[in-house]
């Protein structure tokens, strides 16, 4: 409870991370908010299916609150003038305010426990944090929304907050290096999704590193790290040991 | 939008396929050699984003390419510029080999292909079952066509279907009456005028009535030149860094509801600030890069003797699943014959002399080592392992 997860990706695609997390929480029976950057409802929707879970069914019943980043920013900038009382959680791309307050009053009404509700542990999940900055946002903006979350979701709610940042060794974006360094050093738990150094290979999409921070909560422990191979299929995703994929065994 | 359709199959829509991955449907690009390299073709909903080389000559075929199949195909068209009328555009677009000139010219080349198909390979019988990248037309098929460059659309054709355009100096003289938007104002209008398109003919679905649905095909020339008014190009440090990218994520939103597909050509190697082509990587759906052989030190190589320039596959989507069709081959080429523009696998020719060797060893381990970043949806390596 009260965790922070950090999904990183290097020269792959770490998605798949996010469609098991919200296989996973959904089916837990957590109170889930995804705000969804960059892609559309029905590309979660469909592969969701496919692990087992209907995202509509879970919307329908309130367990599920979604926000399609893609289709807000549209309404945002096609649509009418909108009504003072409901800000669009995309604000700040009108360019009037500069920070993301707008996004956490969204994430906080969302999570909020309201009566009737018998939902274990409110979830944040948040597909994409490197497109914030692509939208204009202040890396210190981005890291002061993650940290009003963290404390408004993790301290206060006790749930647990899960982002998806896309990273690269000789990334010139300086901005998207400052912000995942310093997600990384306030996650309790990092997975890093990196392809291989050798190469593109069939059998073996890429390597996965999980790193347990033990070393934030408590002073003397020392992170533990673990490193595995993975290979994703149609349905699921198949982890084996570094070197013993079922190509070579 | 992706929907998978579980009821009654609705008519298709011309010039389409749905694809076997993901179900989406799938658009030709116009050269089925990319289509190949794309994992089947362009899917409705998507963005592709060519990387053009040095003096643009190629990407501009791969764009008029992405046109010329919509007019055959019968799609509608909304083609953007700063720099060419888009009226002189559809004027450029290379000829359809139809069915009966290309039965006759290649009925001979066809005849002896098949013949070669069916012979089993005797020597090299372990390259049996590689996959063929299609390269020249050998059958007429509904959905990808071949074109001549060497001869114009006839214009009979490029009437016959309904198009849009978009030409940034003559849309700046009027009357402005966008709202603001924190973007680089030609940007902006050309956001407009997609949407309004969008919706004014239905692409995005909110007209039940109209029941002949056809698909939309946008392109936007040379985006981020300087001629757009952004100097993303000119300068490290641009005044607007976001307004491309913010201008990418709009239009990911446009085509994500309605049925249309985009090709934008994005001089690239101007623009010197790489953290803004990193985000626009990511922000598009596919990216294919032309590297030209003209003017490097490669035009003369031996090595690439056939070929007039390398093709980079940046990126592919995984779309509807948590896979993505990448076709095996990393190392490809492009070459422009006097009719026609193909990608073909990059074949070294053999090593037959021993001073071609040596010196090009070097070359080939640098080479090898571009050749070896593969897209980005699957494993980069970063080493090149010298075998």
């Amino acid at each position: 409870q009260g965790r922070f997860t950090l999904l990183r990706d290097t020269r792959t695609d770490g998605s798949f991370l996010v469609h098991h997390f919200l296989s996973f929480y959904l089916r837990a029976g957590c109170k889930v908010c995804f705000v969804a950057l960059l892609q559309s409802f029905n590309h979660y929707s469909i592969v969701a299916q496919k692990l087992g879970v209907s995202l509509a069914a879970a919307k329908e019943r309130g367990q599920l609150i979604f926000l399609e980043g893609l289709k807000s920013c549209l309404d945002l900038l096609f649509g009418e003038e909108e009504q003072p009382g409901q800000p669009s959680p995309l604000q700040f791309l009108r360019g009037s305010c500069s920070d993301l307050r707008a996004l956490f009053d969204f994430v906080r009404a969302a999570l909020a426990p309201a009566d009737g509700d018998s939902w274990k542990g409110p979830v944040l999940l948040l597909d994409d944090l490197s497109v914030l900055l692509s939208l204009g946002a202040a890396p210190v903006a981005v890291l002061d929304f993650i940290h009003y979350c963290r404390v408004s979701v993790c301290c206060q709610l006790k749930g647990n907050i899960v982002v998806l940042v896309h990273s690269n060794e000789d990334s010139e974006d300086e901005e998207n290096e400052l912000v995942v360094n310093s997600l990384c050093h306030h996650s309790d738990l990092i997975l890093w999704a990196e392809g291989l150094a050798t190469g593109f290979c069939k059998d073996v999409y890429g390597q996965i590193k999980i790193i347990r921070r033990l070393s934030l909560r408590q002073a003397a422990e020392q992170d533990v790290v673990q490193t595995y191979q993975y290979k994703i299929q149609d349905r699921n995703v198949t982890f084996f040991a570094r070197g013993l994929s079922a190509a070579v065994l | 939008s992706f929907q998978r359709r579980a009821g009654p199959r609705p008519p298709a829509l011309p010039g389409t396929r749905p694809s076997v991955r993901h179900g989406q449907v799938l658009l030709s690009s116009g050269l089925p050699s990319l289509d190949c390299v794309l994992g089947g073709g362009v899917a409705v909903g998507t963005l592709l984003l060519i990387e053009e080389d040095k003096y643009g000559l190629y990407s501009n075929l791969l764009f008029k390419y992405f046109l010329a199949e919509g007019i055959v195909c019968g799609h509608d068209l909304f083609v953007a510029s700063a720099k060419e009328h888009p009226d002189n555009i559809l004027k450029e677009l290379p000829a359809p080999l139809l069915d009966d000139t290309c039965g006759k010219e290649l009925g001979d080349e066809a005849a002896a292909k098949s013949e070669d198909f069916q012979d089993s390979m005797k020597i090299a019988w372990r390259y049996q079952n590689l996959p063929k990248m299609e390269t020249s037309p050998t059958m007429y098929t509904k959905f990808g066509h071949y074109y001549d460059v060497s001869k114009k659309m006839p214009p009979e054709l490029c009437q016959s279907v309904k198009w849009h355009s978009f030409y940034l100096h003559e849309e700046l003289s009027f009357e402005p009456k966008m709202k603001a938007w924190n973007m680089n104002s030609g940007y902006a209008r050309l956001l407009q005028s997609i949407q309004r398109i969008i919706s004014q003919e239905g692409f995005d679905g909110s007209d039940p009535q109209k029941k002949q649905r056809n698909v939309l095909r946008i392109g936007i020339q040379s985006l981020g030149s300087v001629l757009w008014g952004d100097d993303v190009c000119c300068s490290d440090t641009p005044e607007d860094p976001h307004s491309l990218t913010k201008f990418l994520y709009v239009l990911r939103g446009l085509l994500r509801k309605s049925l249309s597909a985009c090709i934008i050509t994005v001089p690239a190697h101007l623009i010197q600030n790489k953290a803004i082509m990193e985000r626009v990587t990511n922000l598009s759906d596919m990216v294919v890069g032309l590297e030209s052989f003209i003017g490097s030190e490669r035009e003369t190589n031996p090595l690439y003797k056939d070929y007039h320039g390398l093709v980079h596959v940046h990126q592919i989507p995984r779309l509807n699943s948590l896979m993505c069709d990448v076709s095996d081959t990393k190392d490809l080429a492009f070459r422009l014959k006097r009719k026609q523009f193909t990608i073909e696998r990059l074949h070294l020719p053999p090593d037959l002399s021993d001073t071609v060797s040596r010196a090009s060893k070097q070359d080939l381990a640098g080479s090898a080592k571009l050749l070896s970043s593969g897209c980005g949806a699957m494993a980069i390596g970063k080493k090149h392992l010298d075998f």
